[in-house]
Protein backbone atom coordinates (compact mmCIF):
# COMPACT_ATOMS: atom_id res chain seq x y z
CA UNK A 1 0.00 0.00 0.00
CA UNK A 2 1.34 3.09 -0.84
CA UNK A 3 0.49 6.99 0.21
CA UNK A 4 0.59 9.06 -2.76
CA UNK A 5 0.92 12.78 -2.35
CA UNK A 6 0.97 15.70 -4.83
CA UNK A 7 1.36 19.30 -5.06
CA UNK A 8 -0.13 21.01 -8.34
CA UNK A 9 -1.39 23.92 -9.59
CA UNK A 10 -5.01 25.04 -8.27
CA UNK A 11 -6.15 25.61 -11.72
CA UNK A 12 -5.18 21.98 -12.80
CA UNK A 13 -7.29 20.35 -10.13
CA UNK A 14 -10.24 19.47 -12.64
CA UNK A 15 -8.07 17.58 -15.36
CA UNK A 16 -6.03 15.88 -12.76
CA UNK A 17 -9.42 14.71 -10.94
CA UNK A 18 -10.60 13.87 -15.27
CA UNK A 19 -7.57 11.59 -15.21
CA UNK A 20 -7.54 9.99 -11.94
CA UNK A 21 -11.39 9.14 -12.57
CA UNK A 22 -10.44 7.66 -15.98
CA UNK A 23 -7.53 5.46 -14.43
CA UNK A 24 -10.62 4.29 -11.76
CA UNK A 25 -9.01 5.81 -8.87
CA UNK A 26 -11.69 7.44 -6.94
CA UNK A 27 -10.06 7.89 -3.76
CA UNK A 28 -9.02 11.51 -3.01
CA UNK A 29 -8.63 14.16 -0.05
CA UNK A 30 -7.48 17.59 -1.53
CA UNK A 31 -6.49 20.47 0.38
CA UNK A 32 -5.44 24.03 -0.14
CA UNK A 33 -1.75 24.93 0.27
CA UNK A 34 0.93 27.46 0.43
CA UNK A 35 4.02 26.43 -1.81
CA UNK A 36 7.09 27.46 -3.28
CA UNK A 37 9.23 26.01 -6.34
CA UNK A 38 11.67 27.65 -7.98
CA UNK A 39 9.57 29.43 -10.08
CA UNK A 40 8.73 33.39 -10.11
CA UNK A 41 5.07 33.17 -10.29
CA UNK A 42 2.64 35.33 -10.86
CA UNK A 43 3.45 38.74 -9.45
CA UNK A 44 1.23 40.67 -7.16
CA UNK A 45 1.39 44.22 -6.94
CA UNK A 46 -0.41 46.43 -3.92
CA UNK A 47 0.22 50.03 -4.14
CA UNK A 48 3.35 49.97 -6.06
CA UNK A 49 4.97 47.48 -3.47
CA UNK A 50 5.54 44.02 -5.88
CA UNK A 51 5.85 40.85 -4.57
CA UNK A 52 6.86 38.53 -6.75
CA UNK A 53 5.80 35.38 -5.35
CA UNK A 54 7.61 33.60 -2.42
CA UNK A 55 4.91 31.32 -1.04
CA UNK A 56 1.93 30.66 -4.08
CA UNK A 57 -1.26 28.90 -3.54
CA UNK A 58 -1.19 24.97 -4.52
CA UNK A 59 -3.60 22.42 -4.45
CA UNK A 60 -2.40 19.32 -2.56
CA UNK A 61 -3.70 15.67 -2.87
CA UNK A 62 -3.42 12.78 -0.96
CA UNK A 63 -4.26 9.21 -2.49
CA UNK A 64 -3.66 5.93 -0.94
CA UNK A 65 -3.38 3.10 -3.19
CA UNK A 66 -2.80 -0.42 -3.85
CA UNK A 67 0.51 -0.93 -5.33
CA UNK A 68 -1.03 -2.37 -8.08
CA UNK A 69 -2.78 1.36 -8.86
CA UNK A 70 0.70 3.51 -7.83
CA UNK A 71 1.98 3.70 -11.84
CA UNK A 72 -1.46 4.08 -13.38
CA UNK A 73 -2.40 6.91 -10.72
CA UNK A 74 1.44 8.84 -10.85
CA UNK A 75 0.61 8.43 -14.81
CA UNK A 76 -2.73 10.17 -14.03
CA UNK A 77 -1.67 13.07 -11.90
CA UNK A 78 1.21 13.84 -14.69
CA UNK A 79 -1.33 13.57 -17.37
CA UNK A 80 -3.74 16.17 -15.70
CA UNK A 81 -1.21 18.48 -13.62
CA UNK A 82 1.68 18.59 -16.85
CA UNK A 83 1.91 22.06 -18.36
CA UNK A 84 5.61 21.53 -19.52
CA UNK A 85 6.65 25.25 -17.34
CA UNK A 86 7.69 25.66 -14.42
CA UNK A 87 5.12 25.44 -11.53
CA UNK A 88 4.17 22.04 -12.24
CA UNK A 89 4.78 20.61 -8.71
CA UNK A 90 5.76 17.12 -7.72
CA UNK A 91 5.07 14.01 -6.75
CA UNK A 92 5.97 11.91 -3.39
CA UNK A 93 5.52 8.47 -2.33
CA UNK A 94 5.26 7.26 0.99
CA UNK A 95 4.96 3.57 1.96
CA UNK A 96 1.73 3.24 3.74
CA UNK A 97 1.91 0.79 6.90
CA UNK A 98 -2.07 1.01 7.24
CA UNK A 99 -5.45 1.63 6.03
CA UNK A 100 -8.64 1.58 7.82
CA UNK A 101 -12.04 1.86 6.48
CA UNK A 102 -13.69 3.46 9.61
CA UNK A 103 -17.40 2.34 8.23
CA UNK A 104 -17.08 -0.98 8.40
CA UNK A 105 -13.69 -1.47 10.44
CA UNK A 106 -12.00 -3.23 7.61
CA UNK A 107 -8.42 -2.98 7.48
CA UNK A 108 -5.52 -3.33 4.54
CA UNK A 109 -5.69 -3.78 1.08
CA UNK A 110 -9.83 -3.93 1.09
CA UNK A 111 -9.95 -0.97 2.84
CA UNK A 112 -8.40 1.16 0.23
CA UNK A 113 -10.05 -0.05 -2.92
CA UNK B 1 -37.79 74.87 -6.97
CA UNK B 2 -39.13 72.88 -3.98
CA UNK B 3 -36.36 71.69 -1.27
CA UNK B 4 -38.56 68.66 -0.70
CA UNK B 5 -38.29 67.37 -3.94
CA UNK B 6 -34.92 68.55 -4.60
CA UNK B 7 -33.60 66.66 -1.19
CA UNK B 8 -35.64 63.38 -2.43
CA UNK B 9 -34.54 63.59 -5.72
CA UNK B 10 -30.72 63.92 -4.36
CA UNK B 11 -31.10 60.75 -1.82
CA UNK B 12 -32.33 58.84 -4.88
CA UNK B 13 -29.59 59.80 -7.08
CA UNK B 14 -27.32 57.99 -3.58
CA UNK B 15 -29.04 54.99 -3.55
CA UNK B 16 -29.01 54.16 -7.16
CA UNK B 17 -25.54 54.80 -6.98
CA UNK B 18 -24.85 52.52 -4.23
CA UNK B 19 -26.60 49.63 -6.56
CA UNK B 20 -23.82 49.86 -8.51
CA UNK B 21 -21.72 48.68 -5.14
CA UNK B 22 -24.66 46.76 -4.26
CA UNK B 23 -24.85 44.77 -7.94
CA UNK B 24 -20.95 44.25 -7.76
CA UNK B 25 -21.25 42.48 -4.05
CA UNK B 26 -24.20 40.15 -5.90
CA UNK B 27 -22.17 39.20 -9.06
CA UNK B 28 -19.11 39.06 -7.31
CA UNK B 29 -20.28 35.95 -4.67
CA UNK B 30 -21.38 34.29 -7.68
CA UNK B 31 -18.19 34.38 -9.60
CA UNK B 32 -15.17 31.49 -8.48
CA UNK B 33 -12.81 32.83 -5.75
CA UNK B 34 -10.32 33.39 -8.74
CA UNK B 35 -12.09 36.09 -10.37
CA UNK B 36 -14.15 38.46 -7.33
CA UNK B 37 -11.86 41.20 -7.70
CA UNK B 38 -12.36 41.08 -11.44
CA UNK B 39 -16.53 41.55 -11.00
CA UNK B 40 -15.81 44.29 -8.43
CA UNK B 41 -13.45 46.52 -10.61
CA UNK B 42 -15.81 46.05 -13.54
CA UNK B 43 -18.37 47.73 -11.49
CA UNK B 44 -15.92 50.62 -9.92
CA UNK B 45 -14.36 51.36 -13.11
CA UNK B 46 -17.62 51.88 -14.68
CA UNK B 47 -18.81 54.26 -11.75
CA UNK B 48 -15.81 56.24 -12.44
CA UNK B 49 -15.54 56.14 -16.19
CA UNK B 50 -19.24 56.50 -16.87
CA UNK B 51 -19.40 59.25 -14.72
CA UNK B 52 -17.21 61.46 -16.34
CA UNK B 53 -18.80 60.20 -19.51
CA UNK B 54 -22.08 61.52 -18.24
CA UNK B 55 -21.59 64.62 -17.54
CA UNK B 56 -19.48 65.35 -20.77
CA UNK B 57 -21.22 63.56 -23.53
CA UNK B 58 -24.07 61.34 -22.41
CA UNK B 59 -26.46 63.54 -20.72
CA UNK B 60 -26.59 65.76 -24.25
CA UNK B 61 -26.74 62.57 -25.98
CA UNK B 62 -29.71 61.18 -23.86
CA UNK B 63 -31.64 64.25 -22.67
CA UNK B 64 -30.98 67.48 -25.10
CA UNK B 65 -34.56 67.78 -26.52
CA UNK B 66 -35.01 66.80 -30.30
CA UNK B 67 -36.32 64.52 -32.40
CA UNK B 68 -33.18 62.75 -33.38
CA UNK B 69 -31.37 59.66 -32.72
CA UNK B 70 -29.65 60.96 -29.95
CA UNK B 71 -30.39 64.20 -27.74
CA UNK B 72 -27.68 66.34 -29.87
CA UNK B 73 -24.44 67.90 -29.01
CA UNK B 74 -25.44 70.94 -27.46
CA UNK B 75 -25.23 70.27 -23.60
CA UNK B 76 -21.97 68.77 -23.65
CA UNK B 77 -20.26 69.60 -20.87
CA UNK B 78 -23.41 70.02 -19.00
CA UNK B 79 -23.31 73.57 -20.76
CA UNK B 80 -26.39 74.74 -20.46
CA UNK B 81 -27.60 73.03 -17.64
CA UNK B 82 -27.39 74.76 -14.72
CA UNK B 83 -28.89 74.85 -11.31
CA UNK B 84 -32.47 76.16 -12.30
CA UNK B 85 -35.50 73.89 -12.90
CA UNK B 86 -35.81 72.26 -16.53
CA UNK B 87 -39.45 72.43 -16.43
CA UNK B 88 -39.90 69.48 -19.17
CA UNK B 89 -38.10 67.16 -17.69
CA UNK B 90 -38.75 68.44 -13.70
CA UNK B 91 -39.98 71.38 -13.02
CA UNK B 92 -39.26 71.91 -9.03
CA UNK B 93 -35.82 70.49 -9.15
CA UNK B 94 -32.35 71.86 -10.50
CA UNK B 95 -31.61 70.70 -13.63
CA UNK B 96 -28.39 69.27 -12.47
CA UNK B 97 -30.60 67.56 -10.05
CA UNK B 98 -31.88 65.71 -12.60
CA UNK B 99 -29.25 65.18 -14.20
CA UNK B 100 -27.12 63.49 -11.85
CA UNK B 101 -29.71 61.13 -10.64
CA UNK B 102 -29.79 60.02 -14.79
CA UNK B 103 -26.47 59.81 -14.05
CA UNK B 104 -26.56 56.63 -11.87
CA UNK B 105 -29.06 54.73 -14.22
CA UNK B 106 -26.32 54.86 -17.26
CA UNK B 107 -23.95 53.94 -14.49
CA UNK B 108 -26.08 50.95 -13.68
CA UNK B 109 -27.01 49.60 -16.72
CA UNK B 110 -23.49 48.51 -18.28
CA UNK B 111 -22.78 46.87 -15.26
CA UNK B 112 -25.85 44.53 -15.77
CA UNK B 113 -24.12 43.19 -18.99
CA UNK B 114 -21.05 42.25 -16.49
CA UNK B 115 -23.07 39.16 -15.36
CA UNK B 116 -23.20 37.74 -19.25
CA UNK B 117 -19.40 37.90 -19.82
CA UNK B 118 -18.42 37.28 -16.17
CA UNK B 119 -14.87 35.45 -15.44
CA UNK B 120 -14.03 35.84 -19.12
CA UNK B 121 -13.46 38.93 -20.72
CA UNK B 122 -10.53 40.95 -20.87
CA UNK B 123 -10.36 43.96 -19.28
CA UNK B 124 -9.25 46.29 -21.94
CA UNK B 125 -11.51 45.07 -23.97
CA UNK B 126 -14.66 45.68 -21.42
CA UNK B 127 -13.54 49.41 -20.89
CA UNK B 128 -13.32 50.15 -24.87
CA UNK B 129 -17.03 47.89 -25.13
CA UNK B 130 -18.97 49.80 -22.18
CA UNK B 131 -18.24 53.16 -23.89
CA UNK B 132 -18.72 52.10 -27.18
CA UNK B 133 -22.20 50.45 -25.70
CA UNK B 134 -23.22 53.64 -23.57
CA UNK B 135 -22.52 55.86 -26.31
CA UNK B 136 -24.20 54.15 -29.42
CA UNK B 137 -26.75 52.06 -27.16
CA UNK B 138 -27.61 53.48 -23.99
CA UNK B 139 -27.42 56.81 -24.75
CA UNK B 140 -29.77 56.52 -28.11
CA UNK B 141 -32.65 54.05 -25.99
CA UNK B 142 -32.59 56.66 -23.11
CA UNK B 143 -33.47 59.17 -25.21
CA UNK B 144 -36.16 57.27 -27.55
CA UNK B 145 -38.04 56.15 -24.33
CA UNK B 146 -37.57 59.30 -21.67
CA UNK B 147 -36.38 62.47 -23.85
CA UNK B 148 -38.25 65.19 -25.34
CA UNK B 149 -38.58 64.44 -28.76
CA UNK B 150 -37.79 60.84 -28.36
CA UNK B 151 -40.27 58.48 -30.29
CA UNK B 152 -40.86 55.58 -28.65
CA UNK B 153 -41.57 58.78 -25.91
CA UNK B 154 -43.99 60.40 -28.14
CA UNK B 155 -46.13 56.64 -29.13
CA UNK B 156 -46.86 56.74 -25.69
CA UNK B 157 -44.80 53.82 -23.94
CA UNK B 158 -44.82 53.54 -20.62
CA UNK B 159 -41.41 52.97 -18.28
CA UNK B 160 -41.31 54.64 -15.48
CA UNK B 161 -37.65 53.73 -14.17
CA UNK B 162 -35.98 51.95 -16.42
CA UNK B 163 -37.39 48.55 -17.34
CA UNK B 164 -36.85 48.56 -21.26
CA UNK B 165 -34.29 51.29 -20.89
CA UNK B 166 -32.05 49.42 -18.47
CA UNK B 167 -32.89 46.17 -18.01
CA UNK B 168 -34.36 44.80 -21.18
CA UNK B 169 -31.25 46.46 -22.80
CA UNK B 170 -28.95 45.37 -20.84
CA UNK B 171 -30.31 42.10 -20.86
CA UNK B 172 -30.73 41.54 -24.56
CA UNK B 173 -27.13 42.35 -24.57
CA UNK B 174 -25.66 40.15 -22.15
CA UNK B 175 -27.37 37.52 -23.95
CA UNK B 176 -25.78 38.24 -27.25
CA UNK B 177 -22.31 38.54 -25.39
CA UNK B 178 -22.87 35.30 -23.73
CA UNK B 179 -23.44 33.81 -26.94
CA UNK B 180 -20.29 35.47 -28.91
CA UNK B 181 -18.16 35.04 -26.31
CA UNK B 182 -18.48 31.25 -26.14
CA UNK B 183 -18.55 29.14 -22.76
CA UNK B 184 -16.60 29.37 -19.75
CA UNK B 185 -13.81 26.47 -19.77
CA UNK B 186 -14.72 23.06 -18.70
CA UNK B 187 -18.05 24.48 -17.82
CA UNK B 188 -19.79 20.44 -17.69
CA UNK B 189 -16.89 19.23 -15.71
CA UNK B 190 -16.82 22.50 -13.54
CA UNK B 191 -20.14 23.84 -12.51
CA UNK B 192 -19.03 27.06 -11.10
CA UNK B 193 -20.56 27.68 -7.55
CA UNK B 194 -21.15 30.64 -6.02
CA UNK B 195 -17.43 31.24 -3.30
CA UNK B 196 -19.28 33.81 -1.31
CA UNK B 197 -22.72 33.43 -0.92
CA UNK B 198 -23.01 36.36 2.05
CA UNK B 199 -21.64 38.71 -0.81
CA UNK B 200 -24.42 37.70 -2.88
CA UNK B 201 -27.19 38.44 -0.16
CA UNK B 202 -25.28 41.54 0.92
CA UNK B 203 -25.60 42.18 -2.79
CA UNK B 204 -29.48 41.76 -2.84
CA UNK B 205 -29.82 43.76 0.21
CA UNK B 206 -28.43 46.43 -1.11
CA UNK B 207 -30.25 46.52 -4.20
CA UNK B 208 -33.76 46.43 -2.57
CA UNK B 209 -32.76 49.41 -0.45
CA UNK B 210 -31.17 51.54 -3.02
CA UNK B 211 -34.29 50.28 -5.94
CA UNK B 212 -36.59 52.82 -3.59
CA UNK B 213 -34.27 54.96 -4.82
CA UNK B 214 -34.74 53.67 -8.96
CA UNK B 215 -38.07 53.32 -8.76
CA UNK B 216 -39.49 56.27 -6.24
CA UNK B 217 -36.89 58.62 -7.20
CA UNK B 218 -38.52 58.32 -10.74
CA UNK B 219 -41.68 60.39 -9.70
CA UNK B 220 -38.58 63.57 -9.55
CA UNK B 221 -40.91 64.59 -6.60
CA UNK B 222 -41.63 63.91 -3.27
CA UNK B 223 -45.38 63.53 -3.61
CA UNK B 224 -48.18 60.77 -3.36
CA UNK B 225 -46.35 58.92 -7.13
CA UNK B 226 -43.33 58.94 -5.35
CA UNK B 227 -45.08 56.36 -2.50
CA UNK B 228 -46.70 54.41 -5.02
CA UNK B 229 -43.61 53.50 -6.16
CA UNK B 230 -42.23 52.96 -3.23
CA UNK B 231 -44.98 50.68 -1.95
CA UNK B 232 -45.26 48.76 -5.22
CA UNK B 233 -41.24 48.34 -5.69
CA UNK B 234 -41.51 46.95 -2.40
CA UNK B 235 -44.33 44.65 -2.47
CA UNK B 236 -43.04 43.45 -6.07
CA UNK B 237 -40.00 42.27 -4.40
CA UNK B 238 -41.60 40.50 -1.34
CA UNK B 239 -44.17 38.67 -3.77
CA UNK B 240 -41.38 37.65 -5.83
CA UNK B 241 -38.95 36.48 -3.22
CA UNK B 242 -41.78 34.57 -1.70
CA UNK B 243 -42.28 33.38 -5.36
CA UNK B 244 -39.56 32.05 -5.98
CA UNK B 245 -39.12 30.07 -3.19
CA UNK B 246 -41.76 28.45 -2.87
CA UNK B 247 -41.55 27.29 -6.72
CA UNK B 248 -37.61 26.12 -5.26
CA UNK B 249 -39.49 24.50 -2.08
CA UNK B 250 -42.13 22.67 -4.48
CA UNK B 251 -39.80 21.69 -7.40
CA UNK B 252 -36.63 20.87 -5.17
CA UNK B 253 -37.78 20.04 -2.09
CA UNK B 254 -35.89 22.57 -0.76
CA UNK B 255 -35.83 26.95 -0.83
CA UNK B 256 -32.49 28.47 -0.88
CA UNK B 257 -31.66 31.68 -0.26
CA UNK B 258 -30.09 32.16 -3.74
CA UNK B 259 -33.52 31.52 -4.91
CA UNK B 260 -35.02 34.08 -2.73
CA UNK B 261 -32.52 36.60 -3.53
CA UNK B 262 -32.51 35.92 -7.81
CA UNK B 263 -36.79 36.08 -6.70
CA UNK B 264 -36.20 39.58 -5.38
CA UNK B 265 -34.20 40.81 -7.52
CA UNK B 266 -36.50 39.63 -10.61
CA UNK B 267 -39.41 40.89 -8.73
CA UNK B 268 -37.75 44.46 -8.81
CA UNK B 269 -36.73 44.65 -12.30
CA UNK B 270 -39.89 43.69 -13.06
CA UNK B 271 -41.99 46.56 -11.06
CA UNK B 272 -39.18 49.25 -12.76
CA UNK B 273 -41.73 50.32 -15.52
CA UNK B 274 -44.83 49.78 -13.76
CA UNK B 275 -43.82 51.57 -10.45
CA UNK B 276 -45.55 54.92 -10.94
CA UNK B 277 -48.34 53.26 -13.27
CA UNK B 278 -49.85 50.47 -11.30
CA UNK B 279 -50.98 49.90 -7.68
CA UNK B 280 -50.20 47.20 -4.88
CA UNK B 281 -52.57 44.20 -5.72
CA UNK B 282 -50.82 43.93 -9.73
CA UNK B 283 -47.58 44.62 -7.87
CA UNK B 284 -48.31 41.45 -6.22
CA UNK B 285 -49.37 39.70 -8.99
CA UNK B 286 -46.34 40.86 -11.15
CA UNK B 287 -44.24 39.68 -8.72
CA UNK B 288 -45.84 36.44 -8.32
CA UNK B 289 -45.41 35.86 -11.90
CA UNK B 290 -42.24 37.57 -12.39
CA UNK B 291 -40.35 34.66 -10.46
CA UNK B 292 -42.00 31.71 -13.02
CA UNK B 293 -40.98 33.20 -15.98
CA UNK B 294 -37.47 34.07 -14.85
CA UNK B 295 -37.05 30.45 -12.74
CA UNK B 296 -38.08 28.66 -16.49
CA UNK B 297 -35.76 30.97 -17.91
CA UNK B 298 -32.82 30.39 -15.93
CA UNK B 299 -33.28 26.55 -14.88
CA UNK B 300 -35.14 25.44 -18.52
CA UNK B 301 -34.20 27.74 -21.35
CA UNK B 302 -30.53 28.08 -20.42
CA UNK B 303 -29.14 24.79 -20.46
CA UNK B 304 -31.76 23.91 -23.24
CA UNK B 305 -30.09 26.23 -25.45
CA UNK B 306 -26.61 26.12 -23.98
CA UNK B 307 -25.99 29.72 -23.71
CA UNK B 308 -23.11 30.59 -20.44
CA UNK B 309 -25.05 33.28 -18.89
CA UNK B 310 -22.67 33.42 -16.39
CA UNK B 311 -24.90 34.85 -14.08
CA UNK B 312 -28.41 34.86 -15.30
CA UNK B 313 -28.10 38.93 -16.14
CA UNK B 314 -30.75 37.69 -19.61
CA UNK B 315 -32.42 35.34 -17.48
CA UNK B 316 -33.49 37.95 -14.31
CA UNK B 317 -32.87 41.36 -16.12
CA UNK B 318 -34.20 40.87 -19.67
CA UNK B 319 -36.74 38.14 -19.18
CA UNK B 320 -37.98 39.93 -15.87
CA UNK B 321 -37.63 43.10 -17.95
CA UNK B 322 -39.90 42.18 -20.55
CA UNK B 323 -42.56 40.75 -18.00
CA UNK B 324 -42.80 44.20 -16.28
CA UNK B 325 -42.89 46.07 -19.63
CA UNK B 326 -46.05 43.92 -20.80
CA UNK B 327 -47.60 43.72 -16.96
CA UNK B 328 -47.26 47.66 -17.38
CA UNK B 329 -49.24 47.65 -20.52
CA UNK B 330 -51.90 45.38 -18.67
CA UNK B 331 -51.80 46.92 -15.21
CA UNK B 332 -51.54 50.86 -15.49
CA UNK B 333 -54.28 52.56 -14.35
CA UNK B 334 -55.26 56.44 -14.56
CA UNK B 335 -56.26 56.47 -11.26
CA UNK B 336 -52.58 55.86 -10.35
CA UNK B 337 -50.65 58.16 -12.43
CA UNK B 338 -53.21 60.74 -14.25
CA UNK B 339 -50.31 61.42 -16.88
CA UNK B 340 -49.69 57.84 -17.88
CA UNK B 341 -52.07 55.69 -19.65
CA UNK B 342 -54.66 52.86 -18.68
CA UNK B 343 -53.82 49.28 -19.54
CA UNK B 344 -55.21 46.53 -20.81
CA UNK B 345 -57.24 45.44 -17.34
CA UNK B 346 -58.34 48.97 -17.50
CA UNK B 347 -59.74 49.08 -20.64
CA UNK B 348 -56.86 50.07 -22.99
CA UNK B 349 -55.44 47.29 -24.43
CA UNK B 350 -53.49 49.26 -27.29
CA UNK B 351 -51.30 50.27 -24.24
CA UNK B 352 -50.51 46.22 -24.09
CA UNK B 353 -49.35 46.74 -27.84
CA UNK B 354 -47.33 49.52 -27.63
CA UNK B 355 -45.44 48.21 -24.61
CA UNK B 356 -45.23 45.03 -26.96
CA UNK B 357 -43.76 46.77 -29.62
CA UNK B 358 -41.38 49.14 -27.41
CA UNK B 359 -39.83 45.49 -26.14
CA UNK B 360 -39.36 44.28 -29.53
CA UNK B 361 -37.77 47.53 -31.33
CA UNK B 362 -35.22 47.24 -27.78
CA UNK B 363 -34.02 43.90 -28.33
CA UNK B 364 -33.78 44.01 -32.37
CA UNK B 365 -31.72 47.15 -31.58
CA UNK B 366 -29.46 46.41 -29.03
CA UNK B 367 -29.13 42.55 -29.92
CA UNK B 368 -28.12 43.94 -33.81
CA UNK B 369 -25.82 46.77 -32.30
CA UNK B 370 -24.61 44.89 -29.35
CA UNK B 371 -23.21 42.43 -31.73
CA UNK B 372 -21.88 45.10 -34.07
CA UNK B 373 -19.73 46.12 -30.96
CA UNK B 374 -18.86 42.89 -29.72
CA UNK B 375 -17.23 42.22 -33.26
CA UNK B 376 -15.27 45.21 -33.12
CA UNK B 377 -13.71 45.36 -30.02
CA UNK B 378 -12.68 41.45 -30.87
CA UNK B 379 -11.74 42.80 -34.59
CA UNK B 380 -9.07 45.42 -32.46
CA UNK B 381 -8.49 44.19 -29.38
CA UNK B 382 -9.90 40.69 -28.75
CA UNK B 383 -11.99 40.26 -26.19
CA UNK B 384 -11.78 36.89 -24.45
CA UNK B 385 -8.97 35.84 -22.53
CA UNK B 386 -7.03 32.82 -23.37
CA UNK B 387 -7.25 29.56 -21.82
CA UNK B 388 -4.64 29.80 -19.34
CA UNK B 389 -5.35 33.12 -18.13
CA UNK B 390 -9.11 32.48 -17.86
CA UNK B 391 -7.88 28.93 -15.91
CA UNK B 392 -5.44 31.38 -13.25
CA UNK B 393 -8.45 33.56 -13.25
CA UNK B 394 -8.61 37.10 -13.32
CA UNK B 395 -8.24 39.24 -10.60
CA UNK B 396 -3.79 37.86 -10.54
CA UNK B 397 -3.85 38.05 -14.20
CA UNK B 398 -5.81 41.22 -15.06
CA UNK B 399 -5.04 43.36 -12.32
CA UNK B 400 -2.37 41.34 -10.30
CA UNK B 401 -4.56 41.17 -7.43
CA UNK B 402 -5.83 38.32 -4.77
CA UNK B 403 -8.91 38.68 -3.08
CA UNK B 404 -7.96 36.08 0.14
CA UNK B 405 -5.02 34.90 2.24
CA UNK B 406 -4.89 31.72 3.32
CA UNK B 407 -2.07 32.24 5.79
CA UNK B 408 -0.31 35.31 6.09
Amino acid sequence: MKLIIAIIQPYKLEQVKEELYKAEVNLITVSEVLGHGRQKGVTEVYRGSKETGNLLRKVRLEIAVNDSFLEPTIKAITKGAKTGETGDGKIFVLDLKECVRIRTEERGHIAIG
Amino acid sequence: MNSGDTAWVLISSALVLLMTPGLAFFYGGMVRRKNVLSVLMQCFIIMCVLSIWWVLIGYSLSFFPSKGFWGGFQWLGLNGVGLEPYPDYAGTIPHQAFMIFQAMFAVITPALIIGAFAERMKFSAFLVFTLLWSTFIYAPLCHWVWGIGGWLRNIGALDFAGGTVVHINAGIAALVTAIVLGKRNNLEKNIPTPHNMPFVVLGTALLWFGWFGFNAGSALAANGLAVNAFVVTNTAAASAGLSWALIEWFRNGKPTIFGVCSGAVAGLVAITPAAGFVSVVPAIIIGLLVSVFCFIAVTVIKPLFGYDDSLDAFGVHCVGGIWGALATGLFASKLVNPVGSDGLFFGNPKQFLIQLFTVLVTVVYTGVVTFAIYKLVDMLIGVRVDKKTEDIGLDLTQHHERAYTILE
